[in-house]
């Protein structure tokens, strides 16, 4: 038996750049688990394989058991494996609201037919389907933004609705890629408070992130990535006292900051 | 509920006008202008909804045109020098259905093989594909005639009535013109429309909560090129002369022109459009233009409307509506 998502040997080579080389990594059920490293490390690369957006070069990947090497990214979906984007990703010229009625597309089962052919059902789905993404926005605290346009949102709202079109897809696994990167610190320490949230829904969580205070607050594990390696693996704790990850990426300071 | 009424009297309104309009021709352009209005909505599905270009949509008009027009007439094909395919004369509703069908196969053809290609290169597959098309009407004499064109098409008929008088048609057209509407209202305000609309915005993002893209790509280009087809058969029984000049690129420039200016991924966006961009010829040619004057003016109008009004006038009329209630 395999953990919820087992990586093994995963290789992704870009021409003759070796993006990540020989990785294995598990993630187990109700964990959250951060993938930290310096940029160009991997992470988000790993992160476009496991999803179906970059087929890898060598190794596989498993999500219960079941292979999703093959799979294209709306078929991991489907598998509960949603994934936020590094780069701020919402659809912008719609409506907050709208933007998670669209994350809703696996809730729902109308069919083409159904819905040319107006059956009463579609209209009763539509309805519940509305009803489901307003409380999802009350989740992320963003319910009196539900007309505004998601583009013209404050950055950090914008981080916070990409969470929860994510969540709409009624994730198992979310894959989240550095979430609070431009955000302050108060947002930051809310966002922490939210993922505390998510975990107690049973959503287990991997995490890319750069912000040290955040990884190491949430995590139950941590991974280290170094030019698409494995450099250390294991509790935040431990992660901040390994002298691989301090030379790597955490640097001196960090050692010293902490004493 | 007031919305309903204004609804209700608008078409009560459209469907009065045959009945004091007393000039044949006005008629005629009337009908003209809404069987371009449907084509117009049906290219609004995929240029404003799914946001893909379809530089290639009189294509599917003239393939429903020429397929219902020969199912009609009846035609023979020679698939092997001595293997003969006929195809006896078919009621014209029937040969309707064909040509909205075989439209329909072309989309799924086209969405399929464009479920890779997005922007430009959709734009350049759609194009070749008409011009494709034209070429083949344009040449496969047995078929088609050519150059010559299909004549002698019978209009659409029910037993012993029969779409002949400019009335009859008009309110024809305009049935199918409020069926398609309604098929694409409720198409764009469900998961379906929600899809396409994800897949224009952001199809990575789209992509990653499970939508399957390729799958809406293809609903709404078999969709759309369908109600072209549908417009195109209601052409062909109309005028009832088809020649290969129907795929004249022109054509797809003024579905885009009436969904461009009237407002693309608005539901009434094509139809403003295609009223003012369908009868403002004529409309000009009541201030007695000589002809030139006439395209000068309606281009520079064009040019007036998207420079203005860049979302087109339907979502400019919303904006001053909605400003106005909120101040």
């Amino acid at each position: 038996m395999r953990a919820m998502l087992a990586v093994e040997n995963l290789s992704v080579r870009f021409g003759g750049l070796l993006a990540i080389e020989n990785l294995s990594l598990e993630v187990r059920e109700g964990e959250v688990l951060s993938l930290i490293g310096p940029n160009g490390a991997g992470k988000t690369t790993a992160f476009n394989a496991i999803t179906g957006y970059l087929a890898p070069s060598a190794g596989e990947i498993f999500f219960k058991d079941k292979k999703l090497n093959d799979l294209r990214p709306h078929q991991v979906a489907a598998q509960g494996l949603v994934r936020t984007f590094q780069k701020t990703s919402v659809f912008g010229g719609r409506s907050a609201l709208d933007n998670v009625l669209i994350g809703l597309e696996l809730r729902a089962t109308q069919t083409p037919l159904e819905i040319l052919l107006g059956m009463p059902k579609v209209a009763r789905e539509e309805r519940e389907l509305a009803a489901e993404a307003e409380r999802i926005l009350i989740f992320v605290n963003l319910k009196n933004r539900k007309h505004e346009l998601a583009a013209a949102l404050p950055y950090g709202e914008q981080r916070l609705l990409e969470v929860a079109i994510a969540l709409a897809a009624k994730p198992k696994l979310l894959l989240l890629d550095e979430p609070v990167s431009g955000m302050n610190p108060s947002e930051t320490a809310s966002f922490m408070a939210k993922l505390a949230e998510i975990r107690a829904l049973g959503i287990t969580v991997l995490l890319v992130e750069h912000d040290m205070k955040m990884v190491m607050g949430v995590s139950d594990r941590v991974v280290c990535l170094s030019q698409g390696r494995i450099i250390a693996n294991g509790t935040p704790a431990e992660i901040q006292r390994d002298p691989e990850v301090i030379r790597a990426y955490l640097g001196e300071r960090h050692k010293i900051a902490r004493r | 509920m007031i919305n309903k009424i204004l609804v209700a009297a608008g078409i009560a309104a459209l469907v009065s006008v045959p009945l004091w309009l007393d000039n044949s021709y006005l008629l005629h352009v009337l009908v003209i202008t809404g069987i371009f209005i449907i084509a117009a909505m049906s290219l609004n599905l995929l240029l404003g909804y799914a946001g893909q270009l379809s530089l290639g949509h009189v294509a599917f008009f003239g393939i429903g045109a020429y397929a219902s027009a020969l199912v009609s007439l009846g035609f023979s094909i020679h698939i092997t020098p001595q293997w003969v395919m006929t195809v006896e004369k078919n009621p014209v509703w029937l040969a309707m259905l064909a040509g909205i069908l075989a439209a329909g196969a072309c989309g799924w053809f086209i969405g399929r093989v464009a479920f890779k290609v997005r922007g430009a290169y959709f734009v350049i597959v759609s194009i070749s594909f008409a011009e494709v098309v034209r070429l083949v009407a344009l040449n496969w004499v047995e078929l088609t005639q050519g150059p010559m064109a299909l004549n002698n098409i019978p209009p659409l008929a029910f037993n012993s009535f029969v779409f002949l008088k400019k009335p009859e048609n008009y309110w024809l057209i305009l049935t199918v013109a409020v069926v398609c509407y309604i098929l694409i209202r409720r198409l764009v305000n469900s998961r379906a429309g929600r899809a396409m609309v994800a897949l224009r915005e952001n199809e990575a993002l789209a992509a990653s909560v499970g939508i399957d893209v390729t799958r809406y790509l293809v609903l709404s280009t078999v969709v759309s090129a369908a109600m072209a087809g549908a417009a195109g058969a209601l052409y062909a029984h109309y005028v009832r002369i088809v020649d290969p000049d129907i795929f004249l690129f022109v054509y797809t420039v003024t579905m885009v022109i009436m969904v461009v200016t009237g407002g693309k991924g608005t539901l009434a966006g094509p139809v403003v459009g295609g009223l003012i961009f369908g009868l403002l010829p004529e409309g000009l040619r009541a201030f007695a233009l000589p002809p030139e004057a006439q395209w000068i003016a309606y281009g520079v109008l064009m040019v007036l409307v998207v420079y203005f009004l860049p979302q087109g006038i339907v979502p400019a009329f919303r904006n001053l509506f909605q400003s106005k209630k909120i101040a």
